[in-house]
């Protein structure tokens, strides 16, 4: 899956993901490869994401939106 | 013609100013490049934002309920003055300035004699500006200070919490838009109530699924698209600002270097007939010597 984190003032991540854990405004959800259309909104929290190799990164945001489509993710966040 | 003295101080003088336009030049080019840059990073944003709105279209019926989207008709305006805080930059800021007033002159004016129409200024030129004129202005000037988005959303959300308190029906933003650094677009856009955002994407055929619901994603992300309008206007504005003053200071560059050339070509021609002037004596002495 292609995951891309935009924010406002930059790009913070762009590339190849295994899962991303959001905050979802309805509680966290998970998704990995071949998740169903998805738009939802975000709340305060941490997105984890796990790369292709096995790392982990975390990103604390505020408010956002992501967007799931045909295995491509794009994570609008207002603060990061 | 001046005297020799006279004309070398006035080259002198010129000298030094071309040094300090060049310099300025060199810096609006190096902060214009970064501005640039602003402007670059925001797009993504701005346009998987819209795009995602766009998704949403079909249900957007739902907007007349929207806080930030009721016609209230147009008696109470804000005009969103946007310019800079500095000068020599050509006619940019007089532009915004008279683009305003014009927009007063001919299409609010019923709103201005009934004291219904603000200004909220934002930079110093055009605060200025207005206050002299006594209009009813207020001023953000220091969001120029550290152009970020934090620092705008604090704006925005004053404007966009008094549209909601129904203290204006309308709000519209006059700035300069960057086209590239020697062209700057002016334009007024209504920002309150927002206008109906077509999503330009064909016809989705991708059953989302939403959640919480698609009108509590839609009135969130409303908020946060007016947000993200004001800080593209502001960035557009800041980058149009450096270019503009970029270009103004490589004209006035030019046009010390012409002056200086003439003035060099009129220095030597004064030097060559005092030279002259003072062989003729040498020479008429030296006959009336030898009689």
């Amino acid at each position: 899956m292609h995951l891309e984190i935009v924010s406002p003032d930059k790009k913070v991540f762009s590339g190849e993901v295994k899962l991303v854990q959001v905050p979802g405004s309805d509680g966290s959800f998970e998704i990995l490869k071949n998740h169903a259309p998805i738009i939802s909104t975000l709340q305060k929290g941490r997105v984890k994401i796990v790369e292709m190799d096995d790392k982990e990164h975390f990103f604390e945001i505020e408010k956002g939106v992501i967007e799931v489509n045909n295995n491509k993710i794009v994570l609008l966040a207002e603060r990061i | 013609m001046g005297s020799l003295k006279e004309i070398r101080t006035r080259m002198q003088s010129i000298k030094t100013t071309r040094q300090v336009t060049s310099a300025m030049k060199m810096v609006s080019a190096a902060k214009l490049r970064r501005a640039q840059e602003a402007i670059i990073r925001i797009r993504p944003y701005a346009d998987k934002l819209y795009e995602i709105l766009g998704n949403l279209s079909d249900s957007l019926d739902t907007l007349e309920e929207n806080p930030f989207a009721i016609d209230r008709g147009t008696d109470r305006i804000l005009l969103v003055s946007v310019n800079s805080n500095r000068g020599l930059c050509g006619a940019f800021n007089a532009n915004v300035n008279k683009r305003v007033m014009q927009l007063i002159r001919e299409d609010f004016k019923t709103q201005f004699y009934a004291g219904n129409l603000e200004i909220m200024a934002i930079g110093k030129n055009s605060f200025d500006f207005f206050r002299r004129r006594d209009f009813k202005v207020s001023h953000n000037n220091q969001v120029y200070d550290d152009l970020s988005f934090e620092q705008v959303v604090q704006v925005v959300e004053n404007i966009m919490q008094a549209f909601v308190k129904e203290k204006y029906d309308r709000v519209y933003l006059v700035y300069n838009e960057f086209k590239n650094a020697a062209t700057q677009l002016l334009k007024v856009e209504q920002f309150l109530p927002i206008l109906k955002i077509e999503g330009k994407a064909e016809k989705q055929t991708t059953d989302y699924i939403y959640e919480p619901s698609v009108e509590e994603i839609v009135h969130e992300l409303i908020p946060n698209a007016l947000k993200i309008q004001f800080y593209k206007a502001l960035l557009d504005s800041f980058a149009s600002e450096h270019g503009a003053r970029m270009t103004a200071m490589h004209k006035a560059t030019d046009n010390a270097t012409d002056l200086l050339r003439s003035l060099n070509l009129q220095y030597n021609k004064a030097r060559q007939a005092s030279i002259t002037g003072e062989i003729l004596e040498i020479v008429s002495g030296a006959e009336a010597m030898n009689g």
